[in-house]
Protein backbone atom coordinates (compact mmCIF):
# COMPACT_ATOMS: atom_id res chain seq x y z
CA UNK A 1 0.00 0.00 0.00
CA UNK A 2 1.60 3.54 -0.92
CA UNK A 3 1.69 5.93 1.50
CA UNK A 4 -1.25 8.93 1.49
CA UNK A 5 0.44 12.00 -0.07
CA UNK A 6 -1.15 15.12 1.12
CA UNK A 7 -1.68 17.74 -2.37
CA UNK A 8 1.54 20.26 -1.45
CA UNK A 9 -0.25 23.40 -1.94
CA UNK A 10 -2.41 23.08 0.72
CA UNK A 11 -1.62 24.84 4.35
CA UNK A 12 1.08 22.25 6.15
CA UNK A 13 1.16 21.95 9.49
CA UNK A 14 4.17 22.70 11.29
CA UNK A 15 5.51 23.86 14.74
CA UNK A 16 7.71 27.15 16.21
CA UNK A 17 11.37 26.29 17.08
CA UNK A 18 12.70 29.15 18.06
CA UNK A 19 11.41 33.21 18.89
CA UNK A 20 13.50 35.87 18.90
CA UNK A 21 12.15 39.52 20.29
CA UNK A 22 13.81 41.92 17.40
CA UNK A 23 11.92 45.50 18.65
CA UNK A 24 8.89 46.42 20.49
CA UNK A 25 6.83 45.45 17.89
CA UNK A 26 8.70 42.54 15.56
CA UNK A 27 9.46 39.06 16.70
CA UNK A 28 11.36 36.74 14.73
CA UNK A 29 9.88 32.84 13.79
CA UNK A 30 11.78 30.36 13.35
CA UNK A 31 9.81 26.88 11.99
CA UNK A 32 10.24 23.25 11.94
CA UNK A 33 10.14 23.46 8.53
CA UNK A 34 13.21 23.07 5.68
CA UNK A 35 12.54 24.67 2.01
CA UNK A 36 14.61 25.20 -1.09
CA UNK A 37 13.54 29.21 -1.77
CA UNK A 38 14.83 32.28 -2.91
CA UNK A 39 14.90 35.84 -0.76
CA UNK A 40 11.79 37.77 -1.83
CA UNK A 41 9.55 34.94 -2.07
CA UNK A 42 6.86 34.88 0.41
CA UNK A 43 4.81 32.46 2.55
CA UNK A 44 0.92 31.99 3.72
CA UNK A 45 0.81 31.14 7.62
CA UNK A 46 -2.56 30.16 8.79
CA UNK A 47 -4.62 29.93 11.82
CA UNK A 48 -7.11 27.80 11.67
CA UNK A 49 -10.20 29.57 12.44
CA UNK A 50 -8.63 32.87 12.27
CA UNK A 51 -6.76 34.25 9.50
CA UNK A 52 -4.08 33.46 6.59
CA UNK A 53 -1.80 36.49 5.97
CA UNK A 54 1.87 36.63 3.49
CA UNK A 55 5.33 36.77 4.62
CA UNK A 56 8.77 37.43 3.30
CA UNK A 57 11.12 34.62 4.04
CA UNK A 58 13.97 35.63 5.92
CA UNK A 59 15.28 32.30 6.03
CA UNK A 60 14.16 29.23 4.14
CA UNK A 61 16.31 26.70 6.18
CA UNK A 62 14.73 26.77 8.70
CA UNK A 63 11.80 28.57 7.35
CA UNK A 64 11.65 32.08 9.43
CA UNK A 65 9.78 34.73 9.46
CA UNK A 66 9.59 38.26 11.12
CA UNK A 67 6.36 39.38 12.13
CA UNK A 68 5.73 43.08 13.47
CA UNK A 69 2.42 43.16 15.37
CA UNK A 70 0.05 45.81 13.54
CA UNK A 71 -3.29 43.70 13.55
CA UNK A 72 -5.61 41.17 15.54
CA UNK A 73 -3.68 38.12 13.48
CA UNK A 74 -0.35 39.32 13.86
CA UNK A 75 -0.83 40.36 17.65
CA UNK A 76 -2.00 36.73 18.09
CA UNK A 77 1.14 35.26 16.52
CA UNK A 78 2.85 36.94 18.83
CA UNK A 79 1.52 35.35 21.69
CA UNK A 80 2.46 31.63 20.30
CA UNK A 81 5.10 29.97 21.91
CA UNK A 82 7.59 27.74 21.05
CA UNK A 83 5.95 24.13 19.91
CA UNK A 84 3.11 26.12 18.52
CA UNK A 85 1.61 25.00 15.20
CA UNK A 86 1.69 27.06 12.23
CA UNK A 87 0.25 25.81 8.88
CA UNK A 88 2.01 27.53 5.47
CA UNK A 89 2.04 27.45 2.14
CA UNK A 90 4.66 28.44 0.55
CA UNK A 91 7.36 29.05 -0.76
CA UNK A 92 5.32 31.67 -3.06
CA UNK A 93 6.18 34.12 -5.71
CA UNK A 94 9.30 35.06 -7.32
CA UNK A 95 12.35 36.29 -5.48
CA UNK A 96 15.08 38.58 -6.14
CA UNK A 97 18.12 37.39 -8.67
CA UNK A 98 21.30 38.31 -8.10
CA UNK A 99 23.98 39.30 -10.10
CA UNK A 100 26.86 42.04 -10.21
CA UNK A 101 29.65 41.87 -7.68
CA UNK A 102 28.21 45.28 -5.54
CA UNK A 103 24.83 45.01 -4.64
CA UNK A 104 22.91 47.71 -3.06
CA UNK A 105 20.14 46.90 -0.64
CA UNK A 106 17.44 49.62 0.68
CA UNK A 107 14.93 48.47 2.90
CA UNK A 108 12.55 50.78 4.78
CA UNK A 109 10.76 49.46 7.65
CA UNK A 110 9.86 45.69 7.68
CA UNK A 111 10.89 45.86 4.25
CA UNK A 112 14.47 45.11 5.49
CA UNK A 113 13.24 41.55 6.54
CA UNK A 114 13.67 40.03 2.77
CA UNK A 115 17.01 41.61 2.75
CA UNK A 116 18.22 40.34 5.90
CA UNK A 117 18.07 37.09 4.01
CA UNK A 118 19.38 38.35 0.42
CA UNK A 119 22.41 40.06 1.73
CA UNK A 120 23.52 36.28 3.27
CA UNK A 121 23.13 34.80 0.22
CA UNK A 122 25.02 38.03 -1.97
CA UNK A 123 28.39 37.76 0.96
CA UNK A 124 28.09 33.93 -0.03
CA UNK A 125 28.64 34.81 -3.60
CA UNK A 126 31.74 36.57 -2.31
CA UNK A 127 29.64 39.93 -3.12
CA UNK A 128 30.83 43.47 -1.36
CA UNK A 129 27.45 44.56 -0.23
CA UNK A 130 26.38 48.07 0.83
CA UNK A 131 22.55 48.10 2.72
CA UNK A 132 20.99 51.30 3.55
CA UNK A 133 18.41 50.56 5.74
CA UNK A 134 15.70 53.05 7.10
CA UNK A 135 12.92 53.27 9.53
CA UNK A 136 11.01 56.18 11.48
CA UNK A 137 12.99 56.33 14.66
CA UNK A 138 15.93 54.32 16.08
CA UNK A 139 13.46 52.09 17.72
CA UNK A 140 11.67 50.72 14.14
CA UNK A 141 15.30 50.08 13.12
CA UNK A 142 15.31 46.18 12.37
CA UNK A 143 18.70 43.91 11.09
CA UNK A 144 20.98 46.72 10.87
CA UNK A 145 24.01 44.86 13.69
CA UNK A 146 23.49 41.41 12.52
CA UNK A 147 23.90 42.95 9.01
CA UNK A 148 27.08 44.88 9.40
CA UNK A 149 28.26 41.64 11.33
CA UNK A 150 28.30 40.00 8.44
CA UNK A 151 30.79 42.15 7.11
CA UNK A 152 27.66 44.43 5.10
CA UNK A 153 28.56 48.28 4.58
CA UNK A 154 25.56 49.61 6.46
CA UNK A 155 24.21 53.04 6.52
CA UNK A 156 21.29 53.92 8.63
CA UNK A 157 18.71 56.76 7.74
CA UNK A 158 15.61 57.64 10.11
CA UNK A 159 13.18 60.44 10.03
CA UNK A 160 13.89 62.22 13.50
CA UNK A 161 17.39 61.57 13.27
CA UNK A 162 17.67 59.28 16.48
CA UNK A 163 20.09 57.17 14.86
CA UNK A 164 21.89 57.49 11.21
CA UNK A 165 21.73 60.26 8.83
CA UNK A 166 18.55 62.29 9.28
CA UNK A 167 15.96 61.71 6.32
CA UNK A 168 14.84 58.82 4.24
CA UNK A 169 16.86 56.30 2.89
CA UNK A 170 17.00 57.57 -1.44
CA UNK A 171 18.79 60.67 0.42
CA UNK A 172 21.30 58.04 1.18
CA UNK A 173 21.34 56.23 -1.71
CA UNK A 174 20.93 58.95 -4.44
CA UNK A 175 24.77 59.84 -3.62
CA UNK A 176 25.60 55.85 -3.93
CA UNK A 177 23.97 55.93 -7.26
CA UNK A 178 25.50 58.93 -8.70
CA UNK A 179 29.64 57.86 -7.53
CA UNK A 180 29.41 54.51 -9.43
CA UNK A 181 29.70 52.89 -6.24
CA UNK A 182 27.25 50.12 -6.52
CA UNK A 183 26.04 47.76 -9.97
CA UNK A 184 22.80 46.99 -8.80
CA UNK A 185 20.19 48.24 -6.59
CA UNK A 186 17.09 45.67 -4.71
CA UNK A 187 14.72 47.51 -2.68
CA UNK A 188 11.95 46.30 0.03
CA UNK A 189 9.49 49.06 1.59
CA UNK A 190 6.37 50.91 1.22
CA UNK A 191 5.38 51.63 -2.15
CA UNK A 192 6.18 55.70 -1.97
CA UNK A 193 9.98 54.48 -1.14
CA UNK A 194 9.59 52.00 -3.69
CA UNK A 195 8.53 54.70 -6.56
CA UNK A 196 11.28 56.59 -5.23
CA UNK A 197 14.03 54.29 -5.54
CA UNK A 198 12.73 53.34 -9.36
CA UNK A 199 12.78 57.12 -10.09
CA UNK A 200 16.71 56.77 -9.02
CA UNK A 201 17.57 53.35 -10.75
CA UNK A 202 16.87 54.50 -13.89
CA UNK A 203 17.97 57.98 -14.02
CA UNK A 204 21.36 56.42 -13.24
CA UNK A 205 20.61 53.48 -15.51
CA UNK A 206 21.41 50.80 -12.46
CA UNK A 207 19.53 47.89 -12.71
CA UNK A 208 16.73 47.31 -10.31
CA UNK A 209 14.57 44.81 -8.49
CA UNK A 210 12.04 45.89 -6.26
CA UNK A 211 9.66 43.79 -3.91
CA UNK A 212 6.51 45.43 -3.97
CA UNK A 213 3.78 45.06 -0.92
CA UNK A 214 0.54 44.19 -1.38
CA UNK A 215 -2.76 42.48 0.08
CA UNK A 216 -2.11 38.69 -1.25
CA UNK A 217 -5.50 37.07 -1.70
CA UNK A 218 -5.77 33.81 -3.22
CA UNK A 219 -2.23 33.25 -3.63
CA UNK A 220 -2.46 31.97 -6.76
CA UNK A 221 -2.61 34.93 -9.65
CA UNK A 222 -6.02 34.64 -10.37
CA UNK A 223 -8.18 36.94 -8.14
CA UNK A 224 -6.07 40.36 -9.21
CA UNK A 225 -6.27 41.55 -5.48
CA UNK A 226 -2.79 42.07 -5.49
CA UNK A 227 -2.15 43.58 -9.22
CA UNK A 228 0.52 46.30 -9.63
CA UNK A 229 1.05 47.76 -12.80
CA UNK A 230 -0.59 45.02 -14.57
CA UNK A 231 1.41 42.53 -12.82
CA UNK A 232 -0.05 39.77 -10.60
CA UNK A 233 2.55 40.09 -7.48
CA UNK A 234 1.52 36.98 -5.90
CA UNK A 235 2.71 35.04 -8.77
CA UNK A 236 4.88 37.41 -11.03
CA UNK A 237 5.91 39.57 -8.14
CA UNK A 238 6.41 40.60 -5.95
CA UNK A 239 9.79 41.38 -6.71
CA UNK A 240 9.51 43.07 -9.75
CA UNK A 241 12.56 44.28 -12.22
CA UNK A 242 12.29 48.36 -13.23
CA UNK A 243 10.82 49.83 -15.05
CA UNK A 244 8.50 46.94 -14.78
CA UNK A 245 6.88 48.02 -11.62
CA UNK A 246 7.65 51.40 -11.58
CA UNK A 247 4.81 53.70 -12.70
CA UNK A 248 6.58 56.77 -12.90
CA UNK B 1 -5.56 25.91 -43.29
CA UNK B 2 -6.52 29.69 -42.48
CA UNK B 3 -8.36 29.40 -39.03
CA UNK B 4 -10.60 32.38 -38.45
CA UNK B 5 -11.46 32.41 -34.81
CA UNK B 6 -13.89 35.27 -34.81
CA UNK B 7 -17.05 34.47 -33.60
CA UNK B 8 -20.22 36.26 -33.80
CA UNK B 9 -22.13 36.08 -30.34
CA UNK B 10 -25.37 38.17 -30.03
CA UNK B 11 -24.60 39.86 -33.05
CA UNK B 12 -21.44 41.05 -32.02
CA UNK B 13 -18.11 40.24 -33.42
CA UNK B 14 -15.75 39.12 -31.07
CA UNK B 15 -12.12 38.43 -31.94
CA UNK B 16 -11.76 35.10 -30.63
CA UNK B 17 -14.46 32.35 -28.42
CA UNK B 18 -12.38 32.94 -25.48
CA UNK B 19 -13.85 34.91 -22.82
CA UNK B 20 -12.15 35.81 -19.25
CA UNK B 21 -14.53 34.41 -16.99
CA UNK B 22 -15.54 36.75 -13.72
CA UNK B 23 -14.03 36.77 -10.72
CA UNK B 24 -10.38 36.13 -12.31
CA UNK B 25 -8.25 39.54 -12.95
CA UNK B 26 -10.88 41.64 -13.44
CA UNK B 27 -10.46 43.92 -10.83
CA UNK B 28 -9.20 46.37 -12.75
CA UNK B 29 -8.90 48.16 -17.00
CA UNK B 30 -5.44 47.22 -16.70
CA UNK B 31 -5.62 43.29 -16.00
CA UNK B 32 -8.79 43.39 -18.68
CA UNK B 33 -6.95 44.57 -21.14
CA UNK B 34 -3.88 42.42 -20.37
CA UNK B 35 -6.09 39.35 -20.97
CA UNK B 36 -7.99 41.03 -24.16
CA UNK B 37 -4.47 41.04 -25.85
CA UNK B 38 -3.59 37.75 -24.76
CA UNK B 39 -6.62 36.08 -26.59
CA UNK B 40 -9.89 37.25 -25.09
CA UNK B 41 -12.66 38.15 -27.69
CA UNK B 42 -14.53 39.07 -24.50
CA UNK B 43 -13.66 39.98 -20.84
CA UNK B 44 -15.54 39.84 -17.58
CA UNK B 45 -15.19 41.89 -14.67
CA UNK B 46 -15.24 40.98 -11.11
CA UNK B 47 -18.78 40.92 -10.18
CA UNK B 48 -19.85 43.88 -8.15
CA UNK B 49 -22.83 44.74 -5.71
CA UNK B 50 -25.01 47.18 -4.79
CA UNK B 51 -22.52 48.55 -1.86
CA UNK B 52 -18.76 47.70 -1.57
CA UNK B 53 -17.74 44.81 0.13
CA UNK B 54 -14.30 43.41 1.35
CA UNK B 55 -15.11 39.75 0.59
CA UNK B 56 -13.51 36.64 2.80
CA UNK B 57 -10.62 36.61 5.33
CA UNK B 58 -7.96 34.18 3.92
CA UNK B 59 -7.59 31.71 2.98
CA UNK B 60 -9.84 32.05 0.24
CA UNK B 61 -8.64 30.13 -2.73
CA UNK B 62 -6.66 26.61 -2.39
CA UNK B 63 -5.18 23.45 -4.85
CA UNK B 64 -6.44 20.33 -3.43
CA UNK B 65 -4.48 18.48 -6.18
CA UNK B 66 -7.16 18.30 -9.01
CA UNK B 67 -9.14 21.69 -8.99
CA UNK B 68 -8.97 24.69 -6.95
CA UNK B 69 -11.72 25.50 -4.25
CA UNK B 70 -12.41 29.10 -3.58
CA UNK B 71 -14.29 31.52 -1.69
CA UNK B 72 -13.40 34.91 -2.14
CA UNK B 73 -16.52 36.37 -1.20
CA UNK B 74 -17.55 38.90 -3.55
CA UNK B 75 -15.10 41.59 -2.78
CA UNK B 76 -16.02 44.67 -4.98
CA UNK B 77 -15.96 48.54 -4.92
CA UNK B 78 -19.85 48.61 -5.04
CA UNK B 79 -21.57 49.50 -8.21
CA UNK B 80 -20.78 53.30 -8.31
CA UNK B 81 -17.54 53.09 -8.39
CA UNK B 82 -17.50 50.14 -10.76
CA UNK B 83 -18.33 52.36 -13.49
CA UNK B 84 -15.47 53.98 -13.63
CA UNK B 85 -13.43 51.03 -13.97
CA UNK B 86 -15.63 49.42 -16.51
CA UNK B 87 -15.85 52.70 -18.61
CA UNK B 88 -11.86 52.94 -18.29
CA UNK B 89 -12.05 49.15 -19.77
CA UNK B 90 -14.59 49.51 -22.52
CA UNK B 91 -12.03 52.36 -23.87
CA UNK B 92 -8.91 50.41 -23.80
CA UNK B 93 -10.25 47.48 -24.98
CA UNK B 94 -11.93 49.21 -27.91
CA UNK B 95 -9.13 49.40 -30.28
CA UNK B 96 -8.59 45.57 -29.86
CA UNK B 97 -12.21 44.90 -30.76
CA UNK B 98 -12.93 42.91 -27.46
CA UNK B 99 -15.84 43.33 -25.91
CA UNK B 100 -16.90 44.14 -22.22
CA UNK B 101 -19.08 41.89 -19.76
CA UNK B 102 -20.20 43.90 -16.74
CA UNK B 103 -20.68 40.81 -14.22
CA UNK B 104 -22.86 41.69 -11.51
CA UNK B 105 -24.90 40.41 -8.03
CA UNK B 106 -27.05 41.86 -5.82
CA UNK B 107 -29.41 40.81 -2.60
CA UNK B 108 -32.85 41.02 -3.81
CA UNK B 109 -34.66 40.62 -7.48
CA UNK B 110 -35.33 44.76 -7.05
CA UNK B 111 -31.78 45.37 -6.54
CA UNK B 112 -30.63 43.62 -9.28
CA UNK B 113 -32.52 45.91 -11.72
CA UNK B 114 -31.00 48.80 -9.92
CA UNK B 115 -27.05 47.93 -10.24
CA UNK B 116 -27.93 46.71 -13.56
CA UNK B 117 -29.05 50.29 -14.40
CA UNK B 118 -25.81 51.72 -12.44
CA UNK B 119 -24.03 49.76 -14.30
CA UNK B 120 -25.13 50.51 -17.75
CA UNK B 121 -23.72 54.12 -17.40
CA UNK B 122 -20.49 52.67 -18.32
CA UNK B 123 -22.28 51.49 -21.40
CA UNK B 124 -20.76 47.61 -21.57
CA UNK B 125 -21.09 45.43 -24.26
CA UNK B 126 -22.57 43.12 -22.41
CA UNK B 127 -24.41 42.51 -18.52
CA UNK B 128 -23.75 39.27 -17.06
CA UNK B 129 -25.98 38.75 -14.24
CA UNK B 130 -24.06 36.50 -11.11
CA UNK B 131 -27.25 34.21 -9.85
CA UNK B 132 -25.00 32.13 -8.96
CA UNK B 133 -22.03 32.93 -6.51
CA UNK B 134 -21.84 29.26 -4.13
CA UNK B 135 -20.05 31.45 -1.28
CA UNK B 136 -21.90 34.02 0.25
CA UNK B 137 -25.19 31.17 1.13
CA UNK B 138 -24.41 32.99 4.99
CA UNK B 139 -25.98 36.37 4.17
CA UNK B 140 -27.77 35.99 0.95
CA UNK B 141 -29.27 32.40 1.47
CA UNK B 142 -29.85 30.23 -1.25
CA UNK B 143 -28.85 31.70 -5.16
CA UNK B 144 -31.28 32.58 -7.00
CA UNK B 145 -30.36 29.92 -9.24
CA UNK B 146 -31.42 27.39 -7.35
CA UNK B 147 -34.92 27.62 -8.48
CA UNK B 148 -36.58 28.68 -12.08
CA UNK B 149 -38.96 30.86 -10.21
CA UNK B 150 -36.26 32.90 -8.60
CA UNK B 151 -34.01 32.76 -11.59
CA UNK B 152 -36.37 34.16 -13.95
CA UNK B 153 -37.65 36.57 -11.78
CA UNK B 154 -34.16 38.33 -11.68
CA UNK B 155 -33.55 37.77 -14.58
CA UNK B 156 -37.07 40.20 -15.82
CA UNK B 157 -35.89 42.94 -13.43
CA UNK B 158 -33.37 42.90 -15.30
CA UNK B 159 -34.45 43.38 -18.64
CA UNK B 160 -36.95 45.49 -17.33
CA UNK B 161 -34.35 48.42 -15.98
CA UNK B 162 -31.81 47.84 -19.31
CA UNK B 163 -33.58 46.64 -21.79
CA UNK B 164 -31.40 47.81 -24.39
CA UNK B 165 -27.73 45.47 -23.19
CA UNK B 166 -27.90 42.08 -24.08
CA UNK B 167 -27.84 40.22 -21.06
CA UNK B 168 -26.08 37.38 -19.65
CA UNK B 169 -27.51 34.83 -16.76
CA UNK B 170 -24.79 33.12 -15.08
CA UNK B 171 -26.04 29.88 -13.98
CA UNK B 172 -25.04 27.41 -11.09
CA UNK B 173 -24.09 23.36 -11.50
CA UNK B 174 -25.51 22.29 -9.08
CA UNK B 175 -29.58 21.97 -9.54
CA UNK B 176 -31.28 18.60 -10.76
CA UNK B 177 -32.15 20.35 -13.99
CA UNK B 178 -30.38 22.89 -15.49
CA UNK B 179 -31.66 23.22 -18.70
CA UNK B 180 -35.35 24.09 -17.08
CA UNK B 181 -33.62 26.81 -15.60
CA UNK B 182 -32.34 28.09 -18.76
CA UNK B 183 -35.50 27.68 -20.38
CA UNK B 184 -37.11 29.71 -17.49
CA UNK B 185 -34.02 32.45 -17.80
CA UNK B 186 -35.13 32.78 -21.75
CA UNK B 187 -38.52 32.92 -21.48
CA UNK B 188 -37.93 35.87 -19.17
CA UNK B 189 -35.80 38.14 -21.48
CA UNK B 190 -32.15 36.65 -21.16
CA UNK B 191 -30.19 36.76 -24.53
CA UNK B 192 -27.31 34.08 -23.39
CA UNK B 193 -26.30 31.59 -20.43
CA UNK B 194 -23.41 31.66 -19.12
CA UNK B 195 -22.47 27.91 -17.59
CA UNK B 196 -21.22 27.28 -14.95
CA UNK B 197 -20.62 28.97 -11.83
CA UNK B 198 -18.22 26.83 -9.19
CA UNK B 199 -19.73 23.64 -7.56
CA UNK B 200 -19.94 24.23 -3.94
CA UNK B 201 -17.06 21.84 -2.20
CA UNK B 202 -15.37 21.47 0.88
CA UNK B 203 -11.80 20.41 1.54
CA UNK B 204 -10.79 19.60 5.40
CA UNK B 205 -7.41 19.83 7.03
CA UNK B 206 -6.54 16.80 8.90
CA UNK B 207 -3.96 18.16 11.33
CA UNK B 208 -6.49 21.06 12.89
CA UNK B 209 -9.78 19.22 12.01
CA UNK B 210 -10.88 22.29 10.34
CA UNK B 211 -12.16 23.57 6.83
CA UNK B 212 -9.52 25.25 5.41
CA UNK B 213 -11.33 27.67 3.86
CA UNK B 214 -12.13 30.83 6.25
CA UNK B 215 -15.78 30.46 4.95
CA UNK B 216 -15.53 26.60 5.32
CA UNK B 217 -17.29 25.93 1.72
CA UNK B 218 -16.36 27.24 -1.32
CA UNK B 219 -16.66 26.82 -5.19
CA UNK B 220 -14.68 23.70 -7.52
CA UNK B 221 -12.57 25.22 -10.20
CA UNK B 222 -10.11 23.98 -12.17
CA UNK B 223 -9.82 20.48 -14.35
CA UNK B 224 -12.64 18.85 -11.53
CA UNK B 225 -14.93 21.15 -12.81
CA UNK B 226 -14.99 20.26 -16.84
CA UNK B 227 -17.19 17.18 -17.41
CA UNK B 228 -19.46 19.05 -15.19
CA UNK B 229 -19.64 22.06 -17.26
CA UNK B 230 -19.62 20.00 -20.28
CA UNK B 231 -22.92 18.14 -19.21
CA UNK B 232 -24.72 21.57 -18.32
CA UNK B 233 -23.60 23.50 -21.33
CA UNK B 234 -25.26 20.24 -23.28
CA UNK B 235 -28.14 20.22 -21.60
CA UNK B 236 -29.16 23.56 -22.10
CA UNK B 237 -27.90 23.58 -25.97
CA UNK B 238 -30.76 20.93 -25.93
CA UNK B 239 -33.36 22.81 -23.58
CA UNK B 240 -32.82 26.33 -25.72
CA UNK B 241 -30.48 25.63 -28.90
CA UNK B 242 -30.88 28.43 -30.45
CA UNK B 243 -29.35 30.48 -27.33
CA UNK B 244 -25.59 31.42 -27.22
CA UNK B 245 -23.99 30.13 -24.48
CA UNK B 246 -20.46 30.98 -22.85
CA UNK B 247 -19.45 27.64 -21.76
CA UNK B 248 -17.03 27.44 -18.15
CA UNK B 249 -15.53 25.46 -15.79
CA UNK B 250 -12.57 23.65 -16.14
CA UNK B 251 -11.08 24.58 -19.61
CA UNK B 252 -7.48 24.43 -19.37
CA UNK B 253 -6.03 23.03 -22.90
CA UNK B 254 -7.50 23.96 -26.35
CA UNK B 255 -9.15 20.26 -26.22
CA UNK B 256 -11.13 21.50 -23.48
CA UNK B 257 -12.55 24.17 -25.25
CA UNK B 258 -13.18 22.30 -28.54
CA UNK B 259 -15.08 19.93 -26.34
CA UNK B 260 -17.09 22.88 -24.85
CA UNK B 261 -17.93 24.08 -28.81
CA UNK B 262 -18.63 20.77 -29.50
CA UNK B 263 -21.21 20.47 -26.43
CA UNK B 264 -22.86 23.83 -27.97
CA UNK B 265 -20.94 26.62 -26.60
CA UNK B 266 -20.77 29.49 -28.12
CA UNK B 267 -17.98 31.22 -26.67
CA UNK B 268 -15.67 29.60 -24.08
CA UNK B 269 -15.00 31.18 -20.74
CA UNK B 270 -11.40 30.84 -19.00
CA UNK B 271 -10.63 30.91 -15.86
CA UNK B 272 -8.71 28.66 -13.39
CA UNK B 273 -6.40 27.99 -16.42
CA UNK B 274 -4.20 30.92 -15.56
CA UNK B 275 -3.28 29.45 -12.44
CA UNK B 276 -2.32 26.03 -14.22
CA UNK B 277 -0.38 27.16 -17.19
CA UNK B 278 0.07 30.98 -15.62
CA UNK B 279 -0.79 34.00 -17.59
CA UNK B 280 0.40 32.41 -20.64
CA UNK B 281 -2.88 30.28 -20.44
CA UNK B 282 -4.48 32.36 -22.55
CA UNK B 283 -2.86 32.77 -25.80
CA UNK B 284 -1.75 28.97 -25.36
CA UNK B 285 -5.39 28.07 -25.63
CA UNK B 286 -6.07 30.49 -28.32
CA UNK B 287 -3.53 28.65 -30.42
CA UNK B 288 -4.22 25.43 -29.47
CA UNK B 289 -8.07 25.91 -30.21
CA UNK B 290 -6.56 27.41 -33.86
CA UNK B 291 -4.10 24.68 -34.62
CA UNK B 292 -6.70 21.59 -33.66
CA UNK B 293 -9.53 22.86 -35.58
CA UNK B 294 -6.63 23.77 -38.41
CA UNK B 295 -5.82 19.61 -38.08
CA UNK B 296 -8.95 18.73 -38.53
CA UNK B 297 -10.36 20.65 -41.69
CA UNK B 298 -12.24 22.93 -39.90
CA UNK B 299 -11.99 26.47 -40.73
CA UNK B 300 -13.61 28.27 -37.58
CA UNK B 301 -14.98 27.35 -33.92
CA UNK B 302 -18.46 27.70 -35.43
CA UNK B 303 -17.96 24.88 -37.34
CA UNK B 304 -18.22 22.41 -34.42
CA UNK B 305 -20.40 23.92 -31.88
CA UNK B 306 -23.00 21.40 -31.43
CA UNK B 307 -21.19 18.21 -32.77
CA UNK B 308 -21.90 16.27 -29.89
CA UNK B 309 -25.84 16.40 -30.38
CA UNK B 310 -25.55 15.25 -34.28
CA UNK B 311 -25.67 11.58 -34.92
CA UNK B 312 -21.93 10.49 -36.74
CA UNK B 313 -21.26 10.14 -39.97
CA UNK B 314 -19.60 7.39 -41.14
CA UNK B 315 -18.08 7.11 -44.22
CA UNK B 316 -19.21 3.45 -46.06
CA UNK B 317 -18.98 2.56 -49.26
CA UNK B 318 -22.57 1.66 -51.12
CA UNK B 319 -25.14 -1.60 -49.12
CA UNK B 320 -24.22 -4.45 -51.49
CA UNK B 321 -27.37 -5.91 -53.03
CA UNK B 322 -29.52 -8.15 -50.54
CA UNK B 323 -28.58 -11.42 -51.32
CA UNK B 324 -31.28 -13.86 -52.75
CA UNK B 325 -33.11 -15.53 -49.59
CA UNK B 326 -33.31 -19.52 -50.44
CA UNK B 327 -36.54 -19.44 -49.05
CA UNK B 328 -38.12 -15.97 -50.10
CA UNK B 329 -41.17 -14.95 -51.20
CA UNK B 330 -42.60 -16.14 -54.59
Amino acid sequence: MSAVVLPPMLPQATRIEAIRTENAQTKTLVLAARWQAEPGQFLLAWLPRHDEKPFSLVDADPVTITVAAVGPFTRLLHRLQPGARLWLRGPLGRGFVLGGQRPLLVGGGYGVAPLWFLARRAVATGATVTAVIGARTAADLLFVDRLAGLGVHVMVTTEDGSRGQKGLVTDAVAPLLAAGAVDGLYGCGPHGMLVALARLAQRYGIPAQLSWEAYMRCGLGLCGSCEHAGRLLCQEGPVLSVPLGCQC
Amino acid sequence: MDIRLATSFLRRRLPTPLVLASGIWGTSATLLVRAAQAGCGAVTSKSCGPEPRRGHVNPTCLDWGHGLLNAIGLPNPGAEAEVAILAAAKAALAPLGSALIASFFADTVANFGRVAAVLAQAEPDFLEANISCPNVHSEFGEPFAARAESAAAVTAAIKEAVPHIPLIVKLAPDVPDIGRIAQAVVAAGADAICAINTMPGLIIDLESGQPILANRRGGISGPALLPISLRCVYEIHQAVPHVPIIGTGGVTTGADAVAMLMAGATAVGIGSAVYYRGPEAITLIRDELAAWLSSHGYTSPEAVRGLAHREPVYDLPPSPPPFPAAHGPV
